[in-house]
């Protein structure tokens, strides 16, 4: 709790303000995402969950402008310093990853350069954005290999990317991520790849990085245990929309949208035995067929009466710090729960 | 009664080099693991990426060759037999695959990735194999529809149903299934496992299942091995495992699982460290002079764990 406040005093590092972000298909443009409004203050890990499809990575590829322009159009504000970052240009953006906002990549493999070593890869980045000379910079470079955990920088620094394992290179990107010491560090998916003692060393490293630097973490991920093991806000996403935020603690034990309800459901636990999965009915929309008005988890829990949903669901702040789209979760029972028989009526 | 037996498996896969590219060496990628596996269960096999616990399930079926070892069906050795295309052990053992997309060949609609196996196994007339085929969607919970589309024009989840409905065609009693639900949606999971319990109390099925999210694992199997290295270091029942873990390797992966509850977050932080820095400290108590695991001992008479004879005696 105590956390908390400290949250709630503390400085505002970057504000979304209506982000809109749509992709071009056959000269039609779909928006992946859609009515965005979030804040990310410092020192706090806000988290970003959702299934495959549910415009994540599009809402943080959006925020540092990695899409392909020509076909996409991001409308809103993302306010960074009160510069918004969507209007941006190229070499003015250039200016801001890496040294204020670092990324970390879901495949470190894929992120790194095969033909450069360690060492170059990190010192790139500093030459980029930093003054220090050619030897301030391999001091650096040890310094930060030496902060994520690795074991033996001089060695490693003259190493490349395919001699390390998974864990270390994640280890790597994170050192390239952190080397100018950004105010904000956006994660997608930085454990997936991984085994889960070793995504327990990065998460571990990742907070601890956080108190050091005060920064503030977007991590985005598919994993609910992950969030509940590292983050302090929860923003959960369907369908392109935010349709859930709230503490991790009140998430976790509060959980009120029916998609949430339903996620938390569907985890197999560790510490009980149950005999069945609960189960969501039907998919993701794609993003040619997505509804653009109604609520959009209507279709996957049709015994809900449809004059629950609202017609055009919006977030509505039921307590403090709590938001939760459309006002079906009022209504909201699992299928097995008593009401099913009204679904019976109902598909009838 | 089990119906397989595996016997100290070898996988062993040569390392070539030199002028004239000689064996220099090998690696052990499963390196003597044995297992029975009974009608009606399911067994888990856990480990990390790199442990073998791929490569073990490949060998049972053929898919890999084996160095050294036994594969008992029914009281037969199979061993080497494995690849012929009528034996009963070839229809009977079949195989889920993580990648289901890489897994069928996409220019093959559903009716011809779906009658393979029915036409290598079944002599069935065309009428007969298509209400076969029919039946079998209709177990995957899809329509007959599917039958005339590609591969590439279902989702995730239902190519893995489809996955496993030609495992199932030809009436197996076991079924390897490698990561199955692991490139999946949390909510998909829940459908492709709910799934696979139902065709085993339909078809009294067996399960190998590979795995390395021990939430799942927990959750489907009733035996579970646990691998590091390509030997196994703890053997036992769910409860053996979860309850009384004694490897400590079991602790640390068993510590390293996410759970839901962020009101814990902290103190299973500590105890993870606390973990970490026992195997750190006695991971040679473990490991013997090659860090390779020990043999297993018998504690009871489910649970085996890998430890030194000295040790054994200790206890």
């Amino acid at each position: 709790m105590e956390r908390g406040n400290i949250l709630n005093t503390s400085k505002e590092l970057l504000k979304i303000e209506n982000l809109h972000t749509s992709f071009r298909i056959k000269d039609q443009y779909y928006a992946a995402i859609e009515d965005i409004n979030l804040t990310l203050r410092e020192n706090e890990v806000l988290a970003i969950v959702g299934e495959s499809g549910c415009g994540k990575s599009t809402l943080a590829t959006s925020i540092v402008g990695l899409h392909v322009a020509n076909n996409t159009k991001v409308d809103g504000q993302i306010l960074y310093n009160d510069q918004n970052l969507a209007t941006l240009k190229e070499d003015q953006l250039n200016k801001i990853r890496g040294n204020d906002i670092g990324f970390i990549f879901q495949d470190p493999l894929a992120a790194l350069n095969p033909l450069m070593r360690i060492g170059d890869q990190i010192t790139e980045t500093l030459k980029y954005h930093t003054k220090l000379s050619e030897q301030e910079r391999q001091k650096r470079v040890l310094e930060l290999l030496d902060q994520v955990g690795i074991s033996h920088p001089e060695r490693v620094a003259r190493q490349y990317p395919h001699q390390l394992s998974g864990g270390m290179r994640q280890r790597v990107v994170i050192a390239i991520a952190i080397a100018c010491k950004p105010k904000i560090m956006i994660a997608d998916e930085p454990t997936t790849a991984l085994d889960v003692t070793i995504q327990a060393q990065i998460l571990d490293l990742l907070n601890d990085l956080q108190e050091e630097t005060n920064s503030g973490i977007i991590l985005i991920t598919h994993d609910l245990g992950v969030v509940a093991e590292v983050a302090d806000r929860v923003a959960v996403m369907y369908a392109g929309q935010i349709i859930e935020l709230a503490s991790v603690e009140e998430l976790f034990s509060h959980p009120k949208h029916p998609y949430t309800r339903s996620l938390l459901n569907s985890i197999p636990q560790v510490d009980h035995d149950q005999d069945r999965l609960e189960v969501i009915h039907g998919m993701v929309p794609t993003l040619t067929k997505m509804p653009r008005t109604g609520c959009r988890f209507a279709p996957r829990i049709p015994w809900i009466d449809p004059s629950k949903h609202e017609d055009n669901p919006s977030l509505h702040e039921i307590s403090p710090e709590h938001f939760v789209r459309c006002t079906c979760w009022k209504d909201f029972h699992f299928e097995h729960e008593e009401g099913g028989l009204n679904h019976e009526l109902h598909t009838n | 009664m089990s119906f397989i037996q595996i016997k100290d498996l070898h996988v062993h896969y040569p390392i070539r080099g030199g002028f004239f590219n000689t064996v220099v060496d090998h690696v052990y990628a499963v390196d003597g693991v044995s297992m029975e596996f009974e009608k009606g269960k399911t067994y888990g096999l856990v480990g990390e990426s790199g442990s073998g616990k791929s490569t073990t399930g490949k060998a049972i079926i053929g898919l890999e060759k084996i160095t050294s070892g036994q594969v008992i069906y029914e009281g037969e050795d199979v061993t080497n037999k494995r690849r012929t295309r009528n034996s009963a052990f070839t229809r009977d053992i079949q195989m889920i695959f993580q990648d289901s997309t890489s897994a069928m060949n996409p220019r093959k609609r559903v009716q011809d990735v779906l009658a393979e196996p029915i036409r290598n196994f079944m002599n069935l007339s065309p009428t007969e194999e298509k209400r076969h085929m029919i039946e079998l969607l209709e177990i995957v919970g899809m329509s007959e529809e599917a039958l005339l589309k590609y591969p590439h024009e279902f989702s995730g989840g239902q190519k893995q149903r489809l996955g496993i409905a030609r495992a199932v065609a030809c009436k197996p009693k076991m079924i390897i299934a490698d990561e199955p639900v692991s490139a999946l949606d949390l909510s998909v999971q829940a459908q492709v496992l709910n799934f696979m319990k139902d065709i085993q109390t339909e078809y009294g099925l067996s399960y190998l299942f590979i795995s390395h999210d021990l939430g799942v694992v927990r959750h489907m199997c009733d035996h579970i091995s646990i691998m590091y290295k390509g030997r196994f270091v703890e053997q036992g029942t769910k409860e053996d495992i979860y309850k009384h873990s004694k490897h400590v390797y079991t602790n640390r992966l068993l510590s390293a699982i996410p759970t839901i509850e962020p009101e814990t977050r902290f103190e299973r932080k500590m105890e993870r460290r606390a973990v970490e820095q026992a195997y750190r400290e006695n991971a040679q108590k473990y490991y013997d002079a090659d860090g390779k695991v020990y043999p297993l001992q018998v504690i009871s008479a489910t649970h085996k764990v890998a430890m030194s004879a000295a040790e054994k005696e200790a206890q």
